[in-house]
């Protein structure tokens, strides 16, 4: 499904993966702070062709050419020529499966009128869109397209979709022992009690929030990706879904005071700790008792 | 005792204050005859007979740390909000019995380690069984005179899972209360008398108000009472008919080859409780584990992904998780699929287990007594068996966990659902086949040893261009070079190094305890000994070693294979 333009995007983006790995991580850890960082490098050596190729087609002069280039910083800035160059990234990389008009192709992909631009953001922030190729269920990946791409993107869906849209303000202004009972009661059957993440029926699996950034969650919730359901503005208010935001990144950040985590997943990792470290280390002790006779 | 009322030194008498006070005692008890067999009991000496201690003293941890935990335990299910440490679950509604748990694990110093101490020594307790069983499965000790005891034994490891089960719901918390529906429905599915059965436990509708007290009684008093009773049981029955032991050189059917209670055994035996003591406050300390405060507390309305049971229920869970969806009706009454996968199949499997050792003595008809082990291998039927339990037992176990598995490792669920149905019918039979072919190689091949000789690993070149590889035999042989060595259920040495081939091992478990120099130099001063002594006699060390360039022995002429 991927045109020819989409797989030139796939080399260098491995290289500048690799770059990123050797530099050494600086200031935060938080996942927010990773994306900027990232998108600034591959903002730095975009795909010239991709972002050329846009600009010549939506036809703006050379006087155009910076405000066009800080248009991701600012999406409402130009958001006509925010459009076009969505619809040219849309044509390059989604038309084969979600059709021309959005409407969608049987067999292949989903509609994607009225999921929004949560859905745009969800999707392809996560790398799980543009899909490499039909399986079970996308799976998480680095991105393939920057953020100016991605903003681009979800204006064009915006504009002729339409449908939610990403929230502004503070992401985790939650009550959180709320948010906790909210987890446990919406989340947590598919989630995990940790966010750590669970297998649903043949091969699909609702995704560990470990790395999930507060955006991410909240884009979640809104557009109900793959096989979660979508959590509307009626059924959990704004105020509600960041209450679980809060709880769950407030979780994710806690130390364990009992010691090692073993993954937070339960019984099972803790079954494993004490036949392999347990008894391994006991039989050990007696099998050294047993030379000592 | 009249005659020693009189006061005053006198021959025999002790003079020191502890020989005083102990003839005092003595002298009103009459303790020193029971006390002296006691302690000159004579146990045989093998690692594998210390798994069954470990499961005692994991039992003394659980005891300890669990009267601790009762001092700040409620077990009520009354309904509270909670005000305490922990943040995230402020203001939450939940009961007494999870808030008090909280309150162990954030309030109560050092309550996280000793709550975390006493769940891994429940780990380890119905673990340390399990290995013990396979022990005594594997070697016959089970068999007449000992079938009382593997009955009691067998009865200990269900009573530790049921005991294991209740202290699991105890805390209340999202984990607890999944597996108490989990219980709930294995009850409802009990034919004609589920429903009577589950209200009788529950007390109404479920969960109900009663549940987590009656589960607290059975938890602290009623089944601790009865393991403890029964532990005891099985230990004076272990001391009155004394424990096996491993053919060997001197062991007989009739005697006890080992180390007496006191002082060898007596400090082996402390030496390993403070090792499973060290290893509980280790694990507890350490590796966090049932963290009830990232669960939050129980609602029916709530469950969480990978809600497991404690290890030693996971089979049954397993048995629950691939059973098919059949809705078999019998006599008029339907019986849902979750019976035969979680009562049916436990109830067949704990039957045969605890009946196995009448089983094998009536298909046998092997009723005599015996006090000697015997060697898996040399018991082919019995340690496949025991192979193909092993694995129906480990594919179920796997199914318990088969969700995490597809997560974790990218399997597909329902994949992990159809290998544990085609594993559970297919994989034991193959274990089966495959034990009884390693059982009869290892017996052949001692047999071998037995006959020909230990395999040298030298290959000599006979003038006719043959190419034969030397044996050295293990006694003495006829005149065509087989030995003449009965096989005594006990091990056959196979490697040169096992009779002396080599120069002895230097000693020491973790580093060497000895100076290699010295040694070597006491090897040489035997070998000089055993020259000059027995220089007529056969030998298997000194000038024989192939290693050296001399002949193994008379007996070690090359031979052909063939004979």
């Amino acid at each position: 499904m991927s045109t020819p333009n989409a797989s030139s995007v796939a080399p260098p983006e491995g290289g500048r993966r690799g770059l990123f790995r050797r530099r050494p991580a600086v200031g935060t850890p938080a996942a927010a702070a990773r994306d900027r960082r990232r998108s600034k490098q591959r903002r730095r050596l975009a795909n010239v062709a991709g972002l050329m190729a846009a600009l010549v087609l939506t036809g703006v002069g050379y006087s155009a050419l910076a405000p066009g280039a800080s248009a991701a910083d600012d999406p409402t800035g130009n958001p006509s020529n925010a459009v076009e160059a969505g619809r040219e990234l849309y044509t390059r990389s989604c038309i084969t499966c979600h059709g021309s008009n959005l409407e969608g192709i049987p067999g292949r992909g989903p509609s994607l009128i009225g999921v929004g631009e949560a859905a745009v953001y969800f999707q392809v922030h996560t790398g799980r869109m543009p899909l490499v190729r039909q399986e079970a269920q996308a799976p998480e990946r680095p991105p393939i397209f920057s953020e100016e791409e991605i903003d681009q993107l979800m204006a064009y869906i915006q504009e002729n979709g339409g449908g939610p849209t990403l929230p502004s303000g503070d992401l985790r202004a939650g009550d959180l022992a709320e948010g906790g009972e909210l987890f446990r009661l919406n989340c947590a059957q598919c989630h995990n009690f940790a966010g750590e993440g669970g297998a649903l029926s043949s091969g699909k699996r609702a995704p560990s929030l470990r790395e999930a950034s507060d955006m991410v969650i909240y884009s979640a919730m809104l557009s109900g990706p793959e096989n979660m359901p979508v959590f509307g503005d009626n059924q959990l208010s704004p105020d509600e879904k960041r209450s679980i935001i809060n709880y769950v990144q407030t979780l994710k950040a806690q130390a364990d005071p009992g010691g090692a985590g073993i993954g937070r997943v339960g019984p099972v990792a803790e079954g494993l700790v004490i036949w392999v470290v347990g008894i391994g280390a006991l039989l050990f002790g007696i099998f050294w008792m047993g030379t000592k006779a | 005792m009249a005659t020693n009322t009189v006061p005053g030194p006198r021959v025999g008498q002790p003079t020191s204050l502890a020989g005083k006070a102990a003839f005092e005692v003595d002298d009103r008890l009459i303790v020193a005859g029971p006390v002296r067999r006691t302690l000159n009991k004579v146990f045989p000496d093998h690692w594998s007979f210390l798994l069954g201690e470990i499961a005692l003293y994991s039992f003394i941890v659980l005891l300890l740390s669990g009267t601790w935990l009762t001092f700040f335990y409620d077990a009520s299910m009354k309904e509270v909000i909670y005000d305490g440490t922990y943040a995230p679950l402020r203001g939450i509604e939940m009961s007494a019995a999870y808030e008090s748990t909280l309150n162990i694990s954030f309030d109560v110093r050092g309550g996280l380690l000793i709550r975390q101490m006493h769940h891994w020594a429940a780990l380890l307790f119905v673990a340390s069984i399990v290995v013990h069983l396979l022990r005594i499965f594997f070697t016959g000790a089970f068999r007449r005179p000992r079938e009382t005891n593997w009955f009691i034994g067998v009865t200990l490891l269900v009573l530790a899972m049921l005991e294991g089960f209740a202290g699991y719901t105890l805390p209340d918390d999202l984990l607890s209360g999944g597996g108490l529906r989990i219980f709930s429905a294995v009850f409802l599915s009990i034919p004609v008398i589920g429903t009577w059965v589950y209200f009788t436990v529950f007390g109404g509708d479920f969960p109900g108000e009663v549940i987590i007290g009656r589960l607290y009684i059975l938890h602290v008093l009623i089944i601790p009472a009865i393991l403890l009773g029964l532990i005891a049981l099985h230990l004076l029955i272990l001391v009155k008919q004394k424990h096996t032991q491993f053919p060997g050189a001197g062991r007989t059917e009739h005697n006890v080859v080992g180390n007496r209670l006191f002082p060898t055994f007596a400090a082996k035996a402390t030496g390993l409780l403070f090792i499973v003591v060290g290893l509980c406050a280790a694990l507890g300390g350490l590796v966090q584990i049932n963290p009830i405060w990232l669960l939050g507390p129980y609602n029916p309305a709530q469950v969480t992904a990978g809600s497991q049971p404690d290890w030693y229920i996971g089979f049954v869970d397993g048995g629950a998780r691939i059973f098919p969806p059949w809705e078999i009706v019998l006599w008029g009454y339907h019986i849902p699929p979750v019976f035969w996968g979680a009562l049916g199949l436990p109830g067949l499997m704990f039957g045969a287990l605890a009946l196995y050792p009448v089983l094998e003595r009536v298909l046998t008809k092997d009723t005599a007594s015996h006090h000697l082990l015997q060697r898996p291998r040399d018991v082919p039927v019995r340690t496949s068996l025991g192979a193909m339990a092993v694995t129906a037992y480990v594919v179920l176990w796997i199914s318990g966990g088969n969700d995490l598995i597809a997560d974790k490792f990218d399997l597909s669920l329902n994949a992990m659902i159809w290998f544990g149905r085609i594993g559970f019918l297919t994989l034991p039979p193959i274990a089966y086949w495959a034990t009884y072919r390693i059982c009869i190689g290892l017996e052949r091949h001692d047999r071998e040893v037995l006959e020909h000789g230990i395999e040298t690993g030298v290959i000599r070149r006979l003038p006719s261009g043959e190419f034969i590889e030397v044996h050295q035999p293990l006694g003495p042989v006829d005149e065509h070079g087989h030995g003449q060595l009965a096989y005594g259920g006990a091990s056959v040495p196979k490697k040169m190094n096992q009779v002396g081939g080599a120069r002895r091992a230097i000693r020491g478990f973790f580093k060497p305890i000895e100076e290699p120099a010295e040694v070597q130099r006491q090897a040489e001063i035997e070998a000089r000994g055993l020259e000059s002594e027995q220089a007529s006699r056969r030998e298997l060390t000194g000038s024989g070693r192939p290693s050296e360039g001399g002949r193994p022995s008379e007996g070690g002429r090359p031979q052909d294979p063939r004979d």
